[in-house]
Order: C-alpha cells, then structure tokens, then sequence
C-alpha cells in the first residue's frame, strides 16, 4: 500500500504489527487483516497430517475387511484378479485421492481450509482481495507435493535400504527444512504453494456487535436522565484524545466496579472536579458521551485528534 | 423501550447512525453463519438474493463508521462481518459440476495454448533427453545400467535375445492383474507428473532435469530394441500409451517450466504477481494432465496387454494423439472464459 495510507487512523494496530495487512475488496473498501502466525501454519499441518494419516489406516483396514469378507480366510494376498483386484485398486485410488484431494477438496469449500486450518481459525485467501479460485487452490497444494511428500517419501526409502541410503536421507531432510522454513523467510508468511497461487493465509474474525457503550446517557421518555446531572464545560472535555476515550470505552464495556472507580478518580483530578463515589458508571459514561461527542464533531470537519498528548490534526496531512 | 424509541433517545449521532442499521447487520450475520456452517442450502431464496446488497450495505456502514464514529468495539464488529461476508460473497462459489464443465469446455484447452511457447520447449527437451540417451547407450552399453532403474530391467538389457525382448512386447500377461496394474501406473505416473510441475517453482531447472533423465531412459530402452531390428514394434508397443502419457507428461513439464520461467523473466509485473499468474493458469493444465494420465493408465493396463499387434497399436496410439491435438488446437476458441 502507498505510504499515505499508513497513516489513516482506522488501520488496526494488533498485538504482533509485524502481522497486520491491508485487503482492498473488489468495492475498493480497505479491510484490516492478519496474517496466520507461522505456529498457527505448522499445528494446523501437523493435525491434518494426522488426519491424513487416520483416514489412509481406515482404508487400509476397509480393504484388509472387505478382502477378508469376500474371500475368507484363505485369501491369497498376493492374487490380483477377481474381487481382490477391485480391492486393491480401490485401495490405490483412494489413497491417491485422499493425499492429493484432502486439501483441494476443503479449502474449496465455504470455509476456505482444512479440518487442521478451521481448528487454529485460520483461512485461504486471495492475495489482491478477488475471488479465490479453484485454480489457485490446485495450484497451492500440487506444489505441496515437492515441499512435502517427495521429501518425507525419500525419508522415507531410507528405511528400504539401499545404496547412497544417508545422502538422501540428509538431501529430504534439508529439501523439508528449506521448505518448512519458508514462510519465516518473507513478510507475509508465504511458502511456496501461496507464492505460485496468489494466496496466503489469514486469521478469521468473529466479533460479536457489543452494546450501546454509553446506554444511560440517552434522553429518558421524562425528560431525566440518570447522567443529565453532570455537565461539563468545553475545558473540560478538552484534555483528551480518541485513546482515552476508547481506553474508557474498554472500562465502560467490561463493567468492573474498581476499574470504573480508579477510572472515575483519575478524570475528576484532571478535570479538577471533586471525585464523588457510588455513582461511577453514570458519571464515566455521561463524560464518556460528552467527550465522543466533542470529538466525533470535530471529526466531522476532518480534525482528529490522536491523544492527550497530540494536537487536533487536519486529516490527510 | 422499543427501538424506535431508543433511535429518538440516542444523544450521539452516531449511536443513532448504529441503531438505525443493526437490523441490517444482525441479518448479515445470521446469514453468514449459516453459510459458514455449511447450511447454505437452508437459506430462504430471500436471504441468498439479499447477501450481495447486505454486504455492500455493509461495506457503506463501515466506510461511513470509519469517518464518522469513535466507538472502537462498533468498528471492530464492522470489521470482521465485513470480512467473513466478503469471503461468502467472493468465496470458491463454482460448484464442483460447474467448474468441470467450463474446463472441458474450454478452460483446459485455453490454458494449454496459452503456455504453448513452454511446450515447444519441453518438446525439445523431452527430444533432446531422447537422443542423448540414445546415443550415451550406442557408445557404452554400461549407460544402460547407470540410466535405467532396475525395477525395469528384467529382460530388457543390451544383449538381450531377440525373443526375449519380443516376449516383453507380446508376451501374454496375466489378464487379471491388469486393472490393479492400471491403478499403479496411474498413481505412479500422477505422481511423476505433479513432480515435473511442483519444481518448476525453482526456475523451472529441475523440472527440464527430470524430462531429460526421464527421457533418456526411453532412449536407452529404444537403442536395446533397436539393436534386434525390434524399432517399430517397441515404439507400437509404447505408443497405445505413450501418445497418451508423453503428452501429459510434456504438459506438466511445460506448466513447470512456464511458472519457472515467469518467476526468472518476471517482464514488467512484480515476481509474486507473475509467479502466481502462471501459476494458476499451470494448474489448470495440471488437473488437465491428471485426466490424461487416467486415459493412459486405463491405456496401458488393459489396451497395451489385450491388443497384440503393432499396426493396431499405432492405431490407437494415433487415434488418441490425433483427438488430443484436436482438442487442444481446436476447442474453445471463440467463447471468451465464461468466468473470466
């Protein structure tokens, strides 16, 4: 994004910045989102690899049952005509299906990821915000193929034996490590599979529509407001900036009755006023609504202003 | 107190900018949920035909909310509906049918010709790898041993008998064993052909390594038969599935190759977008190659063992050639993408 853009006050500020992104949507609306951790990356791999690897031990155990079941106990293990090659081709296609298709399958489904991803609550998306395609998604998991299974297959022979059995096993250890470690390489946590397709992978949001913050602040049918009793003056609400009032908001919304005093005691030191008692949550959400108020009107002519420490700012500068 | 009350009550603004359109949004929600959870065929015909205009009514409210209200829990809500809606509406929404009738009907063949320059070059690859395997074996017969694995091996090796090599191009299989043997070349093959793609991601350099070895190998198999006066009747024996299999393995190659090359010669776009421009057009090649390779498989197993005659295995061998080349050269070329 240009750099204009990174100082528009409603770009979120996260916990791990180093994570935050912007997504345009097709609207040309900007939309804050987060990248997937690299943790989050390797434990949603990890447990599909085991579902992957339950499911291959259920077909495994379907075709051994089906074989027993329609040939008896003398089956001969080794014949490959009759019901037993049907068996045994099933086997095949399923378990080529199975680790090729896992991946493809789920993440063209609504939720965009596997049964691994939607545990950690993270999804495939499109990297320039259109729609994700079906192509993309071939395209991020056929790749897989070479960061993953060819390795761990040529780990794999190792067991089988034979010769240059150590240098291959070292050459697949150090092919999964280059590939593992690919994503801690780039700012966007892509490994190869995102890069050919478009694609990475972000954390999903679900936030719950919170209540009115301030609900006592609004003109009773009487006329009386439980907050109407406290009325400030414009010095009053001048010595703060939208960081307080959302610090406040916090307060007001948790509704903790010793952050709510500590909270009401500090504004009535610096507003100068005498700090009551008993009646906390009515005084902090009439300030509350007075100071949103205030800002909220300035900012309707485009001045903003960060915090208490800051001066209001003409936007866009 | 009723919500028309509440509106008239709200002392800010932008509390009454919130009330007047949280019905909107708890509706987008519930129907986004719903999809989420995978029950979009329970929706009424309402919501599905509302989703699109919620969510820019949406889009609308968080633009406005962004400019207009200080309620940072307010903003977050927006926020993330915004985007769980966005990923319903712009989401992986061509069903399975769908999306395999717009690749046979054209998808597939546009995406082969488009990468036709990096087919020709896995052709002359593919070729190259041919002769030099040839050619390696003519000079030193001990090539064969080091280019052939030696699953493959069996009577096949240099001063084999002229019948010995004609009972592995005629010899009468057990019939049985066909379809299991079919299932093993395909996932083989498959396997092979994903690999030629998957490592065109480092320049495209492995993927032309892995042609070439795979190549040479043919050729010192051709130079054996060769040696018998047995030529046509192994290139019969190859091709009632190798038009098939070559083919689709010139393709994967070809799709390695062109990712390989976009992220080297990016032209004026960045590395990522070019990289994955390429990328998402080879994989369509690539579900393609995964059809053909099925084609060959059932090819190999059951046609090459059950026809055992030369002439009719050049015939289908060329039959299937010929309606590969017709369908790629001659399909879907006037529709633009219907998804495009």
């Amino acid at each position: 994004m240009s750099g204009s853009k990174a100082v528009e006050p409603w770009i979120r500020h996260s916990a791990n910045p180093k994570l935050d992104r912007i997504m345009v949507t097709p609207e040309g609306v900007a939309l804050n989102v987060t990248i997937a951790a690299a943790g989050a990356r390797a434990g949603a791999l990890l447990l599909d690899l085991v579902i992957i690897q339950l499911i291959s031990t259920l077909i495994t155990l379907l075709s051994v049952a089906l074989a027993i079941l329609f040939l008896g106990g003398g089956a001969d293990f080794l014949a490959t005509d009759g019901p037993f090659g049907l068996i045994k081709i099933f086997y095949l296609i399923t378990n080529f299906l199975l680790l090729n298709g896992y991946f493809i399958f789920f993440e063209l489904g609504h939720k965009s990821a596997t049964w691994g991803k939607r545990a950690v609550g993270i999804r495939v998306a499109s990297r320039d915000g259109s729609r994700l395609t079906a192509e993309a998604v071939i395209a991020r998991n056929i790749v897989r193929t070479v960061e993953l299974f060819l390795p761990l297959s040529f780990m794999g022979s190792v067991e089988a034996g034979g010769s240059l059995v150590d240098m291959t096993a070292w050459a697949g250890l150090l092919w999964v490590l280059m590939f593992m470690l690919f994503p801690l390489f780039n700012k966007d946590r892509l490994r190869g599979g995102d890069v050919i397709a478009g694609t990475w992978v972000i954390q999903n949001v679900k936030k719950n529509l919170g209540d009115i913050v301030a609900p006592s602040a609004a003109i009773a049918p009487d006329g009386a407001a439980p907050t109407a009793r406290y009325q400030f003056s414009d010095a009053d609400l001048s010595v703060y900036g939208e960081y307080e009032l959302q610090t406040l908001e916090n307060v007001l919304r948790s509704d903790q009755d010793d952050a709510l005093e500590k909270v009401a005691a500090s504004i009535c030191q610096k507003i100068g006023w005498e700090p009551g008692s008993g009646d906390e949550r009515n005084f902090l959400e009439a300030y509350y609504t007075a100071l949103r108020a205030r800002l909220e009107r300035s900012m309707r002519f485009g001045r903003r202003r960060k915090d208490k420490f800051s001066a209001e700012e003409q936007a866009g500068r | 107190m009723s919500s028309d009350q509440a509106l008239n009550a709200a002392v800010l603004r932008s509390d009454r900018f919130r009330l007047e359109r949280e019905p909107d949004w708890i509706r987008l929600e519930e129907i986004v949920t719903k999809m989420e959870k995978g029950k979009a065929r329970r929706l009424s015909d309402d919501d599905v035909l509302a989703l699109p205009t919620l969510y820019r009514t949406l889009l609308s409210s968080l633009s406005i909310a962004r400019e207009n209200s200080l309620d940072a829990g307010l903003i977050d809500y927006l926020e993330g509906l915004a985007l769980r809606a966005y990923f319903m509406v712009y989401g992986t929404q061509t069903s399975f049918s769908r999306w395999m009738g717009s690749f046979f009907g054209g998808g597939w063949s546009r995406a082969v010709r488009a990468i036709q320059f990096d087919i020709w070059v896995a052709l002359a690859v593919m070729i190259a790898g041919a002769v030099i395997g040839y050619i390696l074996v003519a000079g030193d017969s001990d090539w064969f041993y080091a280019l052939v694995p030696g699953n493959f091996m069996d009577a096949r090796v240099p001063g084999a008998s002229e019948e010995a090599l004609r009972g592995t191009l005629f010899g009468a299989q057990d019939e049985g064993g066909l379809a299991v043997f079919a299932a093993f070349l395909f996932s083989n093959n498959a396997q092979v052909a994903l690999l030629a793609f998957a490592l065109g991601f480092a320049f495209a350099v492995p993927s032309i390594l892995l042609l070439i070895h795979n190549m040479a190998l043919l050729g010192a198999m051709l130079w054996v038969f060769a040696q018998r006066g047995l030529t046509v009747d192994f290139v019969g024996w190859l091709s009632i599935h190798g038009t098939t299999e070559l083919f689709a393995i010139l393709l994967a190659g070809a799709a390695g190759i062109h990712v390989g090359r976009s992220i080297a010669f990016p032209g004026a776009k960045s590395h990522l977008k070019a990289a994955s421009d390429a990328g998402k057009r080879a994989a369509l090649v690539m579900a393609g190659v995964i059809v053909m390779l099925i084609c060959a498989g059932l090819l190999e197993g059951f046609g090459r063992q059950l026809i055992n005659n030369t002439a009719a295995r050049f015939g289908v061998g060329g039959g299937m050639l010929l309606l590969w080349l017709v369908y790629f050269i001659g399909f879907g070329r006037e529709r633009r993408g219907p998804d495009a």
